[in-house]
């Protein structure tokens, strides 16, 4: 307890040195507020348009929560299938790196273009960025089961079904974990670069995507900082959620989740 | 007539990878309660061996019959302990112990009254809401065995099952092993490297030779039970253990 709170202390500490670093480059060089306003500024300016920014993150948040959470349930299916046919497997696997390695800036125009602008566009540019590793780490987990407990199973004739439920699916659980993990990392990148294109569905409103490229153009650089602070905090946000169901299912018995109650046991 | 417990008629195993058979030619008949050792060089076939009576691999000649029925259909009445504990992380001990109650549909009730008396059987009751990787590997072992033991087997199938184990908790898992023994009379069949293990395990001895795999000696062990560890000490022990570990060592040298 004493070590977290020297920890999060220092972090603090480094955080306000930040600041006055930020604050004393903007008084010694005497650069202008359009390039780079002071911090107070940023906040007076979140303060002040907050109504506005809150609407624009709760947009991206929507499109980057609903991309990712359908990108788990997809992905886990086409796992599914991955896992039950080593023919499917070796047939389709390549196109799931390529999945991976597309650049998402190249195929979101395309994507706004088949689906026309509006959330379900982000939200799909934001699906297509999760889906590959939700589908490469949660496939590595359930054909990595030990051979003998699918033995052990077997021996008391258990069904498939039951092998899947009891055995499979279990053990493929932190691996899917390790996915979604990297994708909630991505699916701010996948919702911001869909509202860069697509803007918004909604007229005069848009997500946090859409307003930075509308502050950039504008030229308030005060309320850009905000954005950006914005969606730094939504990813942190969304990753540390995945953070908190990813212990609150593993930390019993797995060593990935471990450490938080190595001290206890 | 009685008809073995588990009866080899001429098996013969063959892998397609392989060009020498993995076993050729057994035939061995196993009577109910004897507890017979296999012992013999890497890749002489010994697991291979399990693995068929438990019908988890097919013979490729001959055939065998446990209990007079195919191995597949004697499922229900053996039971495997691996070389590893091979226990499910995320259950608790108890629901470890549990597993094959409940892939057979049995009652909350009568699961929980059977895992509660495994566990004291094997002496974890402690431990019963533990998960396994709070455990040390001999408590794991037990909790394998506890699990075994579940489905009230006659028949059980160890391939090196105290492998992992430093010596002193070995010794003390194969007096615990006897000890249940005793109680429930199983035929079983194990898979060990360790002569000294095997010697004071089995009221048999089988020393298999390799490449291909065969049956090369078949001993009598004519140690009276119950088995203590003072019996570790007794000569006749030792010529039997020095007798087998030459045997052993002439299957290496062909």
């Amino acid at each position: 307890m004493k070590k977290r709170l020297i920890f999060s202390g220092s972090a603090a500490l480094v955080f306000c040195c930040l600041l006055i670093f930020w604050r004393l480059l903007i008084l010694v060089f005497d650069i202008p507020s359009y390039l780079l306003p002071t911090p107070l500024a940023v906040v007076k300016v979140a303060i002040q348009r907050l109504p506005e920014l809150w609407a624009s993150l709760l947009i991206s948040a929507e499109a980057a929560l609903g991309g990712l959470v359908a990108s788990i349930v997809v992905g886990v299916l086409i796992a599914l299938i991955f896992a039950r046919s080593t023919w499917v497997r070796k047939m389709f696997f390549p196109y799931t790196i390529l999945l991976q390695t597309v650049p998402i800036l190249a195929v979101a125009p395309l994507i706004i273009i088949w689906i026309g602008p509006g959330l379900l566009a982000v939200g799909v540019v934001t699906f297509v960025i999760c889906l590959a590793p939700i589908i490469a780490n949660t496939t590595q987990g359930l054909v990595s089961v030990d051979e003998n407990l699918v033995q052990l199973f077997l021996m008391y004739n258990a069904s498939q079904g039951q092998i899947l439920a009891k055995l499979r699916l279990p053990h493929a659980l932190p691996y899917l974990f390790v996915g979604v993990r990297i994708s909630s990392g991505v699916a701010v990148i996948g919702a911001l670069t869909g509202e860069w294109f697509a803007g918004s569905g909604r007229a005069g409103q848009g997500g946090l995507g859409y307003s930075i490229l509308y502050a950039q153009a504008q030229l308030q650089t005060a309320y850009l900082f905000a954005l950006v602070i914005a969606a730094t905090l939504l990813g942190f946000t969304l990753f540390f959620t995945v953070m908190f169901f990813e212990w609150l299912a593993l930390h019993k018995w797995h060593e990935s989740a471990m450490n938080a109650d190595a001290t206890n046991g | 007539m009685t008809i073995p417990e588990i009866d080899f008629r001429a098996v013969g195993k063959r892998f397609s990878s392989a060009s020498t058979p993995a076993l050729e030619e057994i035939s061995l008949s196993v009577e109910k309660g004897e507890f017979i050792s296999i012992i013999g060089p890497s890749g002489c076939g010994k697991s291979t061996l399990l693995k068929l009576v438990a019908g988890l691999s097919p013979c490729s000649q001959g055939e065998i019959q446990v209990n007079g029925m195919t191995p597949v259909n004697a499922r229900e009445i053996v039971s495997f302990v691996f070389q590893d504990a091979t226990l499910l992380p995320w259950r608790t001990v108890q629901k470890n112990v549990a597993l094959a109650l409940e892939l057979e549909g049995r009652t909350r009730d009568e699961t929980a009254m059977t895992t509660e008396k495994l566990l004291q059987l094997v002496g974890l009751s402690h431990f019963a809401q533990s998960y396994p990787r709070q455990l040390s590997g001999g408590m794991k072992m037990r909790v394998s065995i506890a699990r075994a033991l579940a489905t009230k087997p006659r028949i059980l199938l160890m391939d090196e099952p105290f492998a992992a184990l430093d010596e002193m908790t070995r010794d003390r898992m194969n007096e615990e092993l006897l000890r249940l023994r005793a109680e429930h009379h199983w035929t079983v069949l194990f898979v060990t490297h360790s002569v000294a293990e095997a010697v004071f395990l089995s009221s048999r001895l089988l020393v298999l030779a390799p490449h291909p795999g065969r049956i090369a000696h078949d001993l009598r062990v004519d140690l009276p039970y119950p088995r203590t560890s003072e019996m570790r000490e007794s000569k006749e022990y030792d010529d039997l253990v020095n007798r087998t570990s030459r045997l052993l060592r002439e299957t290496h040298r062909v």
